[in-house]
């Protein structure tokens, strides 16, 4: 079992989708929110994804095809 | 002494002990460190900071580590000059520069990694690493060295040979990470939790940061125990932002100097401007960008204090300055031809939002302006190359005196 912290970000057109629902239907993964923001333009949210490495992968790549953003949790850890 | 006495979460408040941790179990939220302020207050004095060693490290009571085990490389204690030449330029009587960019790797980086890795070699870390696009690298790498630490540096693939060759002295393992931006990004946050490593600024990151304060705390000691009326300082991360208003407040709290009235100004470049894209919007949450800006060593997308910026200038009345991407290399020349100042990008981002703010009236003549300048501007010579007009002559006076007319 891996777990993975991430944050997502939705762009104004995703906010209404039920993109975390659909990570923890379509792939063998556990999501647990830990604190989000969503408002009518843009909103996040930040969550514990618990399962395979693997399906944990899948997972975000999955996401990331829908046209949100998946960060660390930790925000950019390139620094000037 | 160190009277750092645990580290708090700064969304729900919840308390850890001081372990290699920045993360928060419970809501993820980010972890700083708090001190045992009434402790402080009995051990410190104006007498006791002037009587401690000419660099940073004299205010370590109010650092997570104390001066005895310091990594130290003759950090801080930079100058702060009068700016009288860009004063009267942008009509202000009382226009101070802070220059970090001669510190020991030529930027104020050195402060932040100076308390990181000291707090790694307290923890029993053999290696210390970061993931950066310069002036992080090149801190990480000289103060490993130092130190007597592997060292281990991630910067993207594109970065220019200068910067390269600038960590790469010191010795690290370097490696390169072929990829978009945020590729690399995920890839060095995954490496830093699954790795025993002091990533610098990622597990060390609520002791890194602390390091910052030191930005205040020496203005309001060299401006003669008082914090300025304005501060501009660059925001990338947005961590040294925070900090400089950290440090003055906790100077305030401590009775070192009076209750702190400083307006905040930050500065990006409008390639990468989250912070003042949220600041103009008026909401305290920055959406995400992809950086493409001049101002490289700014160039943070996705900026983990963005919140706690937009808080400050909320509260405190501030403002967050996008200036035009063409205005970082102007800004960095006005600096140098007023003040014989060479600072970085990031120096000309600061240069220029003061500027803009001066010309919008925001100052009052007389105030005490501090403009904060973080990096060298060897570092990022390209931007200005533009500014090398030589003229060429023939070894003899005519040539001299047909072509050469001395202007100011
Ligand atoms: C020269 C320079 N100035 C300012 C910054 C901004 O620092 P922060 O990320 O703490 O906002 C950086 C690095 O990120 C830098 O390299
Ligand atoms: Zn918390």
């Amino acid at each position: 079992m891996a777990s993975r912290r991430v944050k997502i970000t939705f762009p104004e057109v995703l906010v209404g989708r039920p993109l975390v629902y659909n990570l923890g239907s379509k792939f063998d993964i556990v999501t647990s929110i830990r604190r989000a923001d969503v408002g009518a333009e843009t909103g996040w949210v930040i969550l514990e994804l618990q399962g395979d490495e693997e399906e944990i992968n899948k997972a975000i790549i999955w996401a990331l095809e829908q046209g949100v953003r998946v960060d660390p949790i930790a925000g950019d850890v390139i620094e000037g | 002494m160190a009277f750092a006495s645990a580290l708090h979460c700064r969304e729900c408040g919840r308390e850890y002990p001081i372990e290699p941790n920045y993360v928060c179990d419970f809501c993820f939220g980010p972890l700083e460190v708090t001190y045992d302020y009434d402790a402080i207050q009995k051990a410190i004095s104006r007498e006791k900071i002037s009587d401690g060693p000419m660099d940073m490290w004299r205010y370590d009571d109010f650092l997570p580590v104390s001066r005895e085990n310091a990594v130290n490389l003759g950090t801080g204690m930079t100058p702060l000059l009068k700016a009288d030449n860009l004063g009267k330029e942008l009509g202000l009587n009382n226009l101070w520069i802070k220059n970090d960019a001669v510190n020991p790797t030529y930027s104020f980086k050195d402060r932040v990694v100076s308390v990181a890795s000291t707090k790694a070699l307290e923890f029993g870390f053999e290696t210390l690493a970061c993931a950066s696009t310069g002036n992080l690298a090149g801190s990480v790498a000289a103060h490993g060295a130092k130190a007597g630490m592997k060292t281990l540096v991630f910067i993207p693939a594109d970065l220019e040979y200068g910067k390269v060759i600038g960590a790469s002295v010191y010795g690290p393992t370097l490696v390169t990470v072929n990829g978009s931006y945020d590729d690399v990004n995920r890839l060095c946050s995954e490496l830093a939790d699954n790795n025993p490593w002091a990533v610098v600024n990622i597990n060390m990151r609520p002791y890194y940061s602390e390091g910052s304060k030191t930005l205040a705390y020496e203005v309001a000691e060299q401006l003669g125990w008082r914090a300025p009326d304005h501060v501009v300082a660059p925001l990338a991360s947005g961590s040294l932002f925070t900090k400089i208003w950290k440090g003055f407040n906790e100077f305030a709290k401590m009775g070192l100097i009076d209750e702190v009235t400083t307006t905040m100004h930050g500065a990006q470049a409008v390639g990468c401007s989250p912070i003042a894209k949220a600041y103009d919007a008026g909401v305290l949450h920055a959406k995400p960008e992809v950086p493409n800006t001049v101002a490289k060593s700014l160039g943070i997308g996705n900026p983990a204090d963005a919140y706690y910026v937009l808080k400050i200038l909320k509260e405190g009345g501030g403002a967050a300055v996008a200036v035009p991407e063409d205005e970082v290399g102007e800004g960095m020349i006005l600096l140098a031809q007023t003040e014989g100042i060479f600072g970085e990008t990031a120096a000309g981002v600061v240069v220029s939002a003061l500027k803009r703010q001066a010309e919008a009236g925001v100052f009052d003549p007389d105030e005490t302006v501090v403009a904060y300048i973080t990096g060298n501007g060897l570092k990022t010579q390209e931007v200005v190359a533009s500014s090398v007009q030589p003229i060429n002559i023939e070894p003899n006076m005519e040539a001299f005196e047909a072509k050469v007319n001395i202007t100011s």
